[in-house]
């Protein structure tokens, strides 16, 4: 076995996507990372799962049978534990192709992002326009509230922030987003898919907060131009598996040195003062013949808030099913692959309901079947299925679906200059990595002091090398 | 952009074209980097250092007037060394080159240890070769063999694998290695190419990867 250092520049706790692709950046930035997971696989709460640990994490199956037996070979399945897509011309595409991590992935377009509108047996469900022409073809709008579409997506298309010509006369640090629907005149229908199913919104707050209108039309037109790349939605999609997401950037920071240990269990933070300077581990899992101990120092620890429960607070709860189905979601144009989202104003709810279905078109699930995970934020205490209700309602016959509590979304308490341990967010309830990207630049700021540069980034250091 | 789905393939009037992954495992210090810089480059170091940012490395090889493969190379940049190897590594191996010292008899039980790690994880029907390496040393002084040829020969024929001693500092059977497992591959199998990710249906390129699929990425600082 191989000397462990006794000295890290960085010490990574969890293998999910946002604590990877910081081991990655940091690596290829010249630090000398360690990089730690308890679990005998990458990923965490972000992995990509097979059949039968999917029944085994849930535990939804009598002891002596083997369920997943029906399903084929447990391997042909890789099955998200998060439902996220990735935006194509988002912040994390950025990433992967700045860091050239591309090369170990291949994508495929999401067929289609849909939006339901109604409820029930009256319910219909339509494509999202995502440009002035579709928006002229939409079922979702009558003729004149098309018009007004079309002109609202065009005036985004103009729109400057720096140019107060193009604000319609609008004081854009003050004004609300609802001002600026008024201005168009668009109807209430039509403002919840904007705002739902286009700036990917998951509540209706965003309408009344003076100064929003920027972030709102920004977030437009993130939508127009990443389904402007390939063409049917916004969203690409890693065959295999979102779980491919985090290998990837893993292998970017082994290849520039990083050092990877998963089973490897943390047993204490050790500190100096109020400072965290290293940790005590113990290498080789639960049923592992050879353990190791050790204990190693470095000037800051990342993390995910797993690893530290004493200082990360819940600020809500996600609720999630995941369905094994053996049909394309009804209404979608037999999609291989599709976003649909309810709109929370359309099921009375406050917070909108997320499905995400993927199928074997992307390698992670044998021929015939599709995988749909439905989700949103939890609003009551209990009955959590009932909130899903409408969400499953759109999945016809369902094989078999996973559903277990409503699990807990955590955010740091302190951002860690304190004591230098910098610890991410849980994967929130959207339905994209835009929040992870953030989270990742927010922690690398903390933790250095520096704003992260994605573009270039390993143009810059093999030149400096 | 890596090929996922390999084996790909082309054919022209004549001529094939067909692209596979190989990825290299065994021991540290058992010389796979080195055997791969003989194949790829024709150097040899004696005294290298870590390089960094190499994500992977191409090779072409002619089998014959009309047939070209290409080996898109995966080296394990040090994950294996903790056990914690990424299943991304192995996901559509075509081929993988196993390597042990023969200076060094624990190096070949490690060897078999990734065999069977290998035929556990890997394609049902990767072509996995045995190379026993640093051939020159024994060649100097034959009482540094470790390994006797015959053994790792019968445990190679067992298994079901191509067996080559190899020297890469000499070059030593390094090319046969390559070529061996070039002539084993299922060339014939091989549909239409699917190497660039526009051609796929649905398929995407991100970004400027396009077209880039010379040495390491662009990135080898070497
Ligand atoms: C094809 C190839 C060419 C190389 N050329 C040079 C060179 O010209 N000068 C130099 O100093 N080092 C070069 N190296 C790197 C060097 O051989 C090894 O990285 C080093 O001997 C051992 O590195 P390691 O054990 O820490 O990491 P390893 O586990 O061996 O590899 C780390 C990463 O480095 C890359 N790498 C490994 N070996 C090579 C290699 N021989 N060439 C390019 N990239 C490599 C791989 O992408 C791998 O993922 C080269 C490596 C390879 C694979
Ligand atoms: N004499 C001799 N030395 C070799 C040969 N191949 C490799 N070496 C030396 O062995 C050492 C290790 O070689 P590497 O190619 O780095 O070995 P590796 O298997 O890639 O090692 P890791 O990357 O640590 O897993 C280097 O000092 C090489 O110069 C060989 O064929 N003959
Ligand atoms: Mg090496």
């Amino acid at each position: 076995m191989e000397e462990i250092s006794p000295k890290y520049d960085v010490i990574v706790l969890g293998t999910g996507l946002t604590e990877c692709i910081l081991s990655g950046v940091l690596s290829v930035k010249g630090k000398k990372v360690l990089h730690i997971d308890r679990n005998d696989h990458y990923g965490g709460e972000a992995a990509s799962v097979n059949i039968e640990a999917l029944f085994k994490t849930y535990g939804n199956y009598t002891k002596g049978e083997e369920p997943w037996k029906k399903y084929g070979r447990a391997n042909d399945w890789n099955i998200d534990l998060v439902p996220k897509l990735l935006m194509s011309s988002g912040q994390l595409t950025n990433i992967l192709v700045s860091t050239d991590v591309t090369r170990y992935l291949e994508f495929k377009q999401v067929a289609g992002s849909f939006v339901q509108q109604g409820t029930g047996p009256k319910a219909t469900v339509a494509k999202v326009p995502s440009d002035a022409g579709e928006a002229l073809k939409s079922p979702l709008m009558g003729i004149f509230e098309k018009r007004r579409m079309k002109s609202f997506i065009e005036w985004v298309g103009t729109f400057d922030l720096k140019d107060p010509s193009t604000h319609k006369g609008l004081d854009m640090s003050r004004n609300t987003m609802k001002e600026v629907y008024d201005k168009f005149g668009l109807e209430a229908g039509t403002r919840d898919f904007i705002g739902h199913a286009m700036a990917l919104y998951l509540d209706d707050s965003y309408v009344d907060t003076p100064g929003k209108a920027p972030d709102a039309i920004e977030r437009i037109r993130l939508y127009g131009n990443s389904v402007a790349r390939y063409g049917k939605s916004p969203y690409i999609y890693p065959l295999y598996g979102l779980g491919e997401l985090p290998q990837g950037f893993a292998r970017l920071s082994a290849i520039y040195g990083g050092t990877y240990m998963l089973n490897t269990s943390v047993d204490e933070v050790l500190h100096e003062g109020s400072k965290a300077v290293g940790i005590k581990a113990t290498m080789g899992g639960a049923d592992s013949p050879e353990k190791i101990q050790f204990e190693t120092k470095a000037d800051m620890i990342l993390g995910d808030p797993s690893y530290f429960p004493g200082k990360v607070k819940v600020v809500g709860h996600v609720l999630k099913a995941i369905c094994i189905l053996k049909h394309p979601l009804a209404g979608t144009n037999d999609s291989d692959s599709c976003q649909l989202i309810i709109p929370q104003s359309q099921v009375g709810r406050k917070n909108d309901i997320y499905i995400a279905c993927v199928s074997s078109a992307h390698n992670v699930c044998p021929k015939g079947y599709y995988i749909a995970i439905v989700s949103t934020i939890a609003e009551t205490t209990s009955n959590h299925h009932l909130e899903l209700q409408p969400g499953l309602d759109r999945l016809g016959k369902i094989e078999e679906q996973f559903m277990g509590a409503p699990i807990p979304l955590y955010e740091p308490i302190d951002d860690g200059r304190a004591d230098n341990i910098f610890i991410s967010k849980s994967y929130d309830a959207t339905s994209h990595f835009e929040t992870t990207t953030d989270d990742v630049k927010d922690i690398y700021y903390r933790a250095t002091g520096e704003e992260l540069k994605v573009e270039g980034l390993r143009d810059v250091q093999v030149a400096e090398q | 952009m890596a090929s996922r789905a390999g084996p790909a393939a082309g054919r022209g009037m004549n001529t094939r074209f067909a692209q596979f992954k190989l990825v290299l495992l065994g021991e540290s210090a058992v010389g796979k980097s080195s055997i791969v810089l003989r194949f790829v480059k024709d150097q040899f170091d004696s005294y290298r250092e870590s390089t960094i940012g190499a994500a992977f490395l191409t090779q072409t090889i002619s089998l014959d007037e009309n047939t070209t493969v290409k080996f898109e190379i995966w080296d394990t940049a040090g994950q294996e060394r903790y056990k914690s190897l990424a299943p991304m590594y192995y996901r559509n191996a075509n081929c993988a080159v196993v390597v042990y010292d023969i200076t060094q008899s624990a190096s070949l039980d490690k060897a078999k240890a990734w065999v069977k790690e290998l035929q556990r994880q890997a394609n049902e029907n990767i072509i996995i070769a045995l190379a026993g390496n640093k051939l020159d040393l024994v060649n100097e002084q034959p009482d540094k063999r470790a390994v006797p040829t015959a053994e790792a020969e019968a445990y190679a024929n067992e298994a079901g694998l191509l067996f080559f001693e190899t020297s890469a500092k000499t070059a030593e059977n390094v090319q046969e290695l390559f070529t061996a497992i070039a002539k084993k591959l299922p060339l014939d199998q091989v549909g239409p190419r699917h190497t660039r990710p526009g051609q796929r249906p649905g398929g995407v390129s991100l970004g400027p990867a396009e077209g880039r699929d010379t040495q390491a990425g662009g990135a080898c600082s070497c």
